[in-house]
């Protein structure tokens, strides 16, 4: 491992390759269904056999098609087909056991019925309920019950506007002293977090360096900032060292002016690989080049490290060598939102410029009161030592 | 992928019946509603016909969709009319890209940032000549317009088969958080899979989604709450007619008006420091009031600086009158 006296404790990663006779028969299988699907489609067309997904009205049958014939293509035909493995509805908290509900399809997955039986205490491996925070009982609900009748469901209002309650400032507080860092803001949906803030930093002139597999919020975020984006491969340092080099040395494309600013997006934890970052080597290159860090801790908050700070603490770093430690409460706190941290400058900024304070409402006070009790609860704050 | 709980599907099925269409599928915010609808049908080269006044998450959903964006002026049939001649000579030119280019007009139903609601009759007999599809924000329409609150299809009385996608947030009716999108299933239906506000992230917590069918029941209880409202936003509007100074911009029974300045004083910053100096007033003593935030370099027409005055149904006649009297003596100290 390059760079390998910046890591505390050996950082072991084992990835399974493919073996070669599953990577073949994937690829024939794909093209066998491919074949029948469009054996298929030729017979739908020419009403042999019945066409069963929804279709146009017929008074605007002559207008442009919505969904071009081969877009839907993987819908119609190979999507179709293993449909009722996805989507599953449950009808308990989604605990270590929950409830489902039963689902059958008479017509091959086309469409589904419910029979309205329970199939009860299936084992829940599918759920992002790390610690346990979704239950329905306990500190964390009674809390949230208290706040619903004191303040409501509904905020009805964006940040800048009437919807700032006093639990919002008392849950950022609490978020900036859990991170470590100055001060934090807290937002309604993780997903609306990056896409919203993230053009709220950068902008035209500036460049951004992301992961390949980076979630689609950061990729949105990145697209509608209009920054130039460059992808590196997946946690590779060798690949963003030269990328850099590369933005240093040449800078923007045609005018070869430097770079405004260069922010680096990565995560804690990846969701499509389960792979850490290896954020001490990242933190170096970027002191070393002189670029910003914008951390998307979705997965790792509450996760990683050994009181939950997340992956900062798991590699022993400091929480000032990252620029923007963004994380939701969707995954370790049970709750729903995304919040960002930071220096006071950058938050004060983002209280005013982002797109979120300005038009979009803020969070839901039962919300906010599950996130305070459970953060307060992982911190050891509430007395007991469940945390 | 186990996030969608029993309690969703039910908000879901009741939102169906309740606007009459298809099918509905929930989001669980409402910024990202129609900020990921418009991408999952309009793609690169796909063009769009937006008005001018539309809100915020419209405009990023375009940004994201990266489609040609073409602005009409606000509630202007005639621009309208001859953007949609021009493409329609465009594609005589070039048949075989226009058999493929779709083509979509984004409005709203009651407009946030100016109070008035779109003239859909003429609309929908636009989208039929010219072949375009219509899609209908209704977030500050829902819950308010037509006798059953089901939006600006009840009031003008058009089928609502006619509007390809009906998109609104839970947040200002049913005070819940979230949004939902309705219309025919043939369209509903593919936002499950390329949607990105549904698809990449979490769920409405159930506590939110059971409030909103809790508050469903009562707008399918109560339907007299309507004309209720309805009559307090015209009594409001006429009350806030004669001051001096301000002048008020939205429709008479919309719940959401502007007070903007008369006479502008040439610069954005001092309007706005007058009537924050109107709205401090008016806080001091007793009417919380609020002055309509825009991130002035983001939007593409900067409406001018206005109060926004928003009104319940829970408010008495007597608190309406005092507010608008409040505010005719805040003007007249402040503003001669």
């Amino acid at each position: 491992v390059h760079n390998g006296g910046l890591y505390k404790r050996p950082f072991n990663e084992a990835f399974e390759e493919t073996p070669m006779l599953v990577a073949v028969l994937t690829y024939v299988g794909y093209g066998v269904l491919t074949l029948f699907g469009y054996l298929r489609d030729f017979m739908r067309q020419w009403k042999i056999e019945k066409c069963q997904n929804a279709t146009e009205r017929e008074e605007q049958k002559d207008f442009v098609p919505l969904y071009q014939d081969f877009e839907n293509f993987y819908n119609r035909n190979l999507y179709m087909r293993i449909r009722d493995s996805w989507n599953r509805p449950i009808c308990s908290v989604p605990g270590a056991k929950v409830d489902m509900m039963e689902r059958v399809s008479h017509d091959y997955n086309w469409t589904f019925t419910y029979t309205g039986r329970v199939l009860k205490d299936i084992i829940n491996m599918g759920s992002y309920n790390y610690l346990g925070f979704a239950q329905n009982t306990g500190t964390c609900q009674e809390a949230a019950a208290k706040v619903l009748s004191q303040y409501g469901a509904g905020v009805c209002s964006t940040r800048q506007e009437m919807g700032n309650l006093d639990k919002h400032e008392e849950l950022e507080k609490l978020v900036a002293r859990f991170l470590g860092v100055e001060s934090a803001m807290a937002y309604g949906m993780g997903f609306a977090t990056n896409s919203m803030n993230i053009p709220a930093l950068v902008g035209k002139g500036c460049l951004i360096l992301s992961d390949e597999l980076n979630h689609a919020s950061l990729v949105l975020g990145a697209r509608l900032s209009g920054a130039t984006i460059r992808i590196f491969k997946h946690n590779n340092m060798q690949s963003l060292e030269k990328l850099l080099k590369d933005a240093i040395v040449h800078g923007q494309p045609r005018t070869r002016r430097p770079w405004k600013k260069i922010l680096i997006l990565v995560e804690g934890i990846y969701s499509m690989e389960g792979s850490i970052v290896r954020l001490p080597e990242v933190i170096a290159l970027k002191k070393k080049y002189k670029s910003y860090l914008y951390l998307d801790e979705a997965h790792s908050i509450g996760a990683l490290g050994p009181s939950g700070r997340g992956v900062v603490e798991y590699f022993g770093l400091s929480p000032e060598d990252v620029d923007v430690m963004m994380g939701t409460f969707t995954k370790s706190f049970g709750a729903a939102g995304g919040y960002i941290g930071g220096k006071k400058e950058l938050i004060d900024y983002l209280r005013t410029y982002s797109h979120s304070a300005v038009y979009a409402t803020s969070l839901s006070p039962p919300v906010v009161e599950q996130i305070i009790t459970s953060m307060k609860c992982i911190m050891g704050e509430d007395g007991t030592t469940v945390g | 992928f186990f996030s969608q709980i029993d309690v969703h599907l039910e908000l879901e099925e009741r939102l169906a019946k309740f606007m009459r269409t298809e099918e509905a599928i929930i989001y669980s915010y409402g910024f990202a509603t129609i900020a990921s609808a418009i991408p999952a049908y309009s793609k690169r080269g796909d063009i769009v016909f937006v008005d001018e006044a539309a809100c915020f998450a419209i405009q990023k959903g375009l940004q994201a969709s990266r489609s040609n964006i073409k602005l009409f002026k606000h509630n202007d049939m005639a621009d309208l009319e001859r953007l949609l001649k021009e493409q329609e000579t465009e594609d005589q030119k070039n048949p075989r890209k226009a058999r493929v280019t779709r083509r979509f007009i984004v409005v709203e139903g009651l407009y946030i940032n100016t109070g008035d609601v779109c003239p859909l009759p003429e609309l929908i007999k636009l989208k039929y000549k010219y072949k375009v599809r219509i899609f209908l924000e209704e977030s500050l329409s829902f819950g308010v317009l037509g006798e059953h609150g089901r939006g600006i299809t009840e009031h003008f009385g058009i089928n609502i088969d006619d509007i390809d996608l009906i998109s609104a947030n839970m947040e200002n009716s049913l005070a819940s958080i979230g949004g939902f999108c309705c219309g025919r299933s043939f369209i509903i239906d593919h936002q499950r899979l390329s949607g990105q506000g549904y698809c990449f992230s979490a769920s409405l917590p159930p506590l939110l989604a059971a409030a909103a069918i809790e508050a469903l029941n009562i707008m399918e209880d109560n339907p007299d709450i309507f004309q209720t409202l309805r009559a307090k936003c015209e009594r409001i509007h006429k009350a806030l007619q004669g001051i001096s100074g301000l002048k008020v911009v939205g429709e008479s029974f919309s719940p959401a008006l502007h007070l903007q300045l008369e006479e502008s004083s040439g610069s954005r910053e001092n309007d706005v420091k007058l009537l924050k100096r109107v709205v401090d007033y008016c806080m001091n003593s007793g009417i919380a009031l609020t002055q309509a935030r825009y991130l002035e370099k983001e939007e593409k027409c900067l409406p001018p600086p206005s109060i926004r005055v928003v009104i319940t149904v829970e408010q008495t006649e007597q608190e309406l009158d005092k507010a608008a009297s409040l505010l005719k003596e805040a003007a007249q100290s402040l503003l001669n």
